[in-house]
C-alpha cells in the first residue's frame, strides 16, 4: 500500500497543527459556529445527537494491520472502544469530545492517517474496489489513481468551498463493485485499441434525496488526462451549480437541468484550456505510486488444498461460512475472505477496539498485514492461503466476526440512524437488528441466497438504500418513526433504482414486510434466479399486493 | 504597521483605493445565474439601470467600480483608467464574459477585486484562477467581503495576493494563515507545477 514520505507526513502534520488552531480560536470565541463548521466538517467532525461523531479517512478503504491498531487504541481512548465502518469505507468515531479532536488528529498522523475532507462542501475520500488489485475479473487496478487523486484532491484550492459535497469513485473491474453510476464522478477504467490504459467518466450519479444514477460524459479519456479532466468537470460546477438550495445543490440536479450533452459542451470547452496544463499525469509519477500497488510476495502453490477441501467437507458450519466469505482470487491458491460486521442483533459496521485488534492480528499472521473495508460495511483480508482459511474461520468465529451471512439477507448495509446521527428521521439499527433476529434460522437464510438490504434513516441515504434489492427509508411522520420499503435497487454494472412499494410501515411492522416479501419471492422464483432477477421479471405488483393484502 | 485590514502580498498595508458601492435597489431585480441561463432564481441578483445610473463616481483618486458600472461609463473613465484610478470588482456571480469582449487587455486595470458575500462561497477561487490563467491579469487580485483568516491559503494558491479582512477579525493574525502548508501537492496558479514535477519528492 502507498507509503507516506516525507512531503505526504509534513501535510497531515500541517493539518493537525492547522485544526488544533482552528479549534482553540474556536474555543476561545475568535471564530463564529458558522465560521467554525465547514472547519470542522472537513476535518470529518460533525456535531451529532450525543456527542461530535468524527469521521476519519480510509483511503480507497485500504488499511495496514499497524494502522488498524492505532484505530482500536484511539477509539479506546478517545471514546468507548468501539467504531463504525461507514458505507463509504470510512470510520467513525460516535463519542469524542471536540477539544480532544485535534489530538486524535495527532495520534492519526503518526500512522499516515487523518481526517481530512471525511465531511463538508469539497472532493472527499476516494473509493473503490474492496478486491482491488487481487479480483479476477480485474482489468486495471484502480488505487495508483486513486492514490494519485488522493493527493490532487486534498486541500485543492479552487474546490474547498463547493456548492456541496463531491464524491468520486474508482473501477476497474469487468463487475463495478464501486458503483461508480452512483458518485458525483464515477472512473471507470479500461484498455483501449492501442492497449492503453483509458477511463470512462460518469458524471452527475448519486443517491441522497434525488437518486439519479450518472450518465456518461466521455467515453474514452486518456489516463494523464484524469485530473485535468476532473478539473474541467468541478469547475463548470463550482461557478454554475446551484447555491441557494442545499437539497438542489449536488452536481447531479446541474447536470440533470443542463442536460447530459448542454453539460458535456460546457465540460470540453473548458478542458480545452486545461488539457495538458501542468496536472497532466506523467508516466514517472503512475510508476512510483503504482509501485506501492504491486502484487504480494505469493507463493507458488496449487489452486486446491487438502486440509481446505477435507474441512469444507466434514465441517458444515465452516462450508456454509467459506461459501459466503471466500472469494475468488486472481492468484492460484489464495482467496479473498470477508470478516463480518453484522453478527446478528448487534449494529452493523460496528467494530470493539478488540474486534480490530483481532483483525489486525489475522491480516499479519494470513494476509501480508493488510486489510480492506468494504462500502458493505465488513473488513477483508485479501489474500488468504487455502491452508489457512480454517484458522482465520476459527478465530474469526470466536470473536464474533464470522457470521456466514455475507451477501445474504441479513448482511444489511446501514447508516448510524436516529440513534446518533443528529439529521437522521428514524432510528436504523434497531431495523436492522429486529430484521437480522427474525432472520436468524441459517439454513433458510442461506437457502434465500444472494439479497442486499440497505437501510437508510434519513434521504441523505448514506444507508445506500435505493441500490438495495430491498431498501428501507426512514421516514418522519407527525413526529413519529415510518419506514418506506422500495424493491428493485441494485448496485453493480448493471445498477438501477428501486421502486418504493407503498405507504411506508411501524417498525415492528418491518420483520413481518421484509418476510412477507422473501415469500412472494420464494412462491414465484424460477431455480436460478435471486431476489433482485425475480423482481425485475415480475415487477413490484405481486410483491405489492402481498405486503398490503 | 498600518492600522489597517488589508493584506498585500505578505504584509499589512494602508489601502489607498476607494470601494465604489451600487445604491441599494428600491425596485424588484431580475435575477440570473452566470452562464447558465435554466437557473432563473438562485437568489442573486444583478444591478438595475437605476442602480448603476444612480452610483455616485468620485471625481478624483484611485477608486474600485463595480463591474456593472464600468461596462455602462467606460467611455466617460477613459483618461482616468489611463492614470490608473480604476480599478474593478464584481460579485462571486458575475462572469468576465462581458468585460472580456471589449476589453482585450485586463492589466489596463492596476487592481481587480471580487466580492464575497459569504465566505462559504468558493466560486471565488475558480473566478481568481480563471482571471490569472485565462486572462492573463498580473496586477493585484484583491478578495473583499466575507474574507477570513482560514480561507486566505486557498484564496493565495488560486491567485490573489491582497485580502481585505473582514472588519472584527484580527488581519495580523490572519497572515500566518498564508504559509499553513509549505508543499501542496497539486499545481494551482501560484505553484503551478504539482508536487511530482518541483523535484522535492
Amino acid at each position: 500500500m502507498y507509503q507516506y514520505d516525507n512531503i505526504d507526513q509534513t501535510i497531515v502534520n500541517e493539518r493537525v497543527a492547522q485544526f488544533r488552531d482552528q479549534t482553540s480560536r474556536y474555543l476561545n470565541g475568535k471564530l463564529t459556529n458558522d465560521e467554525f463548521r465547514p472547519l470542522r466538517l472537513q476535518n470529518g467532525l460533525y456535531i451529532q445527537r450525543h456527542a461530535p461523531m468524527l469521521r476519519i479517512a480510509i483511503p480507497y478503504g485500504l488499511l495496514s494491520s499497524k494502522q488498524l491498531r492505532k484505530l482500536a487504541e484511539i477509539a479506546e481512548r478517545f471514546d468507548r472502544g468501539y467504531g463504525h465502518f461507514s458505507t463509504r469505507q470510512n470510520l467513525q468515531l460516535n463519542w469524542p469530545k471536540l477539544a480532544e479532536t485535534p489530538d486524535i488528529l495527532e495520534e492519526l498522523s503518526k500512522v499516515e492517517m487523518h481526517a481530512i475532507q471525511t465531511s463538508g462542501n469539497c472532493i472527499r475520500n476516494i473509493t473503490t474496489d474492496q478486491f482491488a488489485g487481487v479480483a479476477p475479473d480485474e482489468i486495471i487496478d484502480p488505487r495508483a489513481i486513486a492514490e494519485i487523486l488522493r493527493q490532487w484532491s486534498t486541500f485543492h484550492p479552487e474546490f474547498s468551498l463547493l456548492p456541496r459535497k463531491f464524491k468520486i469513485a474508482v473501477s476497474g473491474s469487468k463487475q463495478d463493485r464501486s458503483i461508480v453510476q452512483a458518485h458525483d464522478i464515477g472512473l471507470e477504467f479500461y484498455y483501449d485499441e492501442y492497449q492503453k490504459m483509458a477511463i470512462r467518466v460518469w458524471v452527475g450519479g448519486g443517491l441522497g434525496r434525488t437518486p439519479i444514477l450518472g450518465s456518461v460524459i466521455r467515453e474514452h479519456l486518456e489516463w494523464e488526462h484524469v485530473l485535468t479532466y476532473c478539473e474541467a468537470i468541478i469547475r463548470v460546477y463550482n461557478l454554475h451549480g446551484r447555491r441557494d438550495n442545499i437539497y438542489k445543490a449536488r452536481i447531479k440536479i446541474l447536470v440533470k437541468a443542463l442536460g447530459i450533452e448542454e453539460f458535456k459542451q460546457q465540460v470540453e470547452a473548458e478542458w480545452l484550456h486545461l488539457k495538458n496544463t501542468p496536472n497532466t499525469i506523467d508516466e514517472t509519477e503512475l510508476k512510483r505510486v503504482s509501485q506501492f500497488f504491486t502484487a504480494m510476495p505469493y507463493e507458488n502453490i496449487k489452486d486446491q488444498n487438502n486440509a481446505y477441501d477435507e474441512a469444507i467437507k466434514n465441517n458444515k458450519a465452516f462450508a456454509s461460512w467459506a461459501k459466503r466469505s471466500a472469494h475468488p482470487h486472481k492468484q492460484k491458491g489464495y482467496r479473498s475472505i470477508t470478516l463480518s460486521l453484522k453478527p446478528h442483533g448487534l449494529a452493523p459496521g460496528d467494530a470493539t477496539s478488540d474486534q480490530m485488534r483481532v483483525v489486525a492480528d489475522l491480516a499479519d499472521l494470513y494476509s501480508f498485514g493488510e486489510l480492506r473495508v468494504s462500502h458493505e460495511q465488513n473488513l477483508i483480508l485479501a489474500d488468504v492461503k487455502l491452508e489457512n482459511i480454517f484458522n482465520v474461520w476459527e478465530k474469526a468465529k470466536v470473536h464474533q466476526l464470522a457470521t456466514p451471512n455475507i451477501g445474504l439477507l441479513t448482511d444489511i448495509i446501514c447508516c448510524p440512524g436516529g440513534d446518533f446521527c443528529s439529521l437522521a428521521n428514524a432510528k436504523s439499527i434497531p431495523i436492522a437488528t429486529s430484521i437480522q433476529e427474525a432472520f436468524d434460522n441459517l439454513d433458510y437464510l442461506h437457502d434465500i441466497g444472494e439479497l442486499e438490504l440497505n437501510i437508510s434513516g434519513c434521504m441523505n441515504a448514506c444507508g445506500h438504500h435505493h441500490v438495495g434489492h430491498i431498501g428501507v427509508l426512514g421516514v418522519d411522520k407527525d413526529g413519529s418513526e415510518w419506514y418506506q420499503v422500495s424493491i428493485g435497487g441494485k448496485q453493480g454494472s448493471d445498477a438501477s433504482l428501486g421502486s418504493v412499494i407503498g405507504p411506508s410501515f411501524a417498525a415492528e411492522e418491518m420483520p413481518g414486510v421484509i418476510k412477507k416479501l422473501i415469500d412472494v419471492y420464494i412462491k414465484h422464483r424460477t431455480p436460478e434466479e435471486r431476489f433482485i432477477d425475480t423482481v425485475r421479471r415480475l415487477g413490484i405488483d405481486p410483491f405489492k399486493e402481498y405486503v398490503y393484502a | 504597521m498600518p492600522n489597517s485590514q488589508l493584506i498585500l502580498n505578505q504584509t499589512i498595508v494602508d489601502d489607498e483605493w476607494a470601494f465604489i458601492t451600487l445604491p441599494s435597489a428600491n425596485e424588484e431585480v431580475k435575477k440570473q445565474a452566470g452562464k447558465v441561463v435554466l437557473f432563473k432564481i438562485t437568489g442573486e441578483s444583478l444591478p438595475t439601470d437605476t442602480q448603476i445610473s444612480q452610483t455616485i463616481i468620485p471625481e478624483n483618486g484611485k477608486i474600485i467600480l463595480p463591474l456593472s458600472v464600468y461596462l455602462s461609463k467606460r467611455d466617460t473613465l477613459k483618461s482616468r483608467l489611463n492614470k490608473r484610478e480604476i480599478a474593478l470588482w464584481l460579485a462571486t456571480h458575475e462572469t468576465l464574459d462581458a468585460l472580456i469582449a471589449i476589453e482585450k487587455d485586463l492589466n489596463i486595470f492596476p487592481l481587480i477585486a471580487v466580492f464575497v458575500e459569504r465566505f462559504q462561497d468558493g466560486r471565488i477561487f475558480s473566478l481568481g484562477n480563471l482571471i490569472r490563467t485565462r486572462y492573463q491579469f498580473k496586477n493585484i487580485l484583491r478578495a473583499i467581503g466575507d474574507v477570513l483568516q482560514d480561507q486566505l491559503f486557498y484564496l493565495k494558491r488560486s491567485g490573489f495576493n491582497s485580502y481585505l479582512i473582514k472588519e472584527g477579525k484580527n488581519a495580523e493574525e490572519a497572515l500566518k494563515a498564508l504559509n499553513a502548508f509549505s508543499n501542496p501537492y497539486q499545481g494551482a496558479v501560484d505553484i503551478t507545477e504539482p508536487i511530482w514535477k518541483r523535484n522535492i519528492r
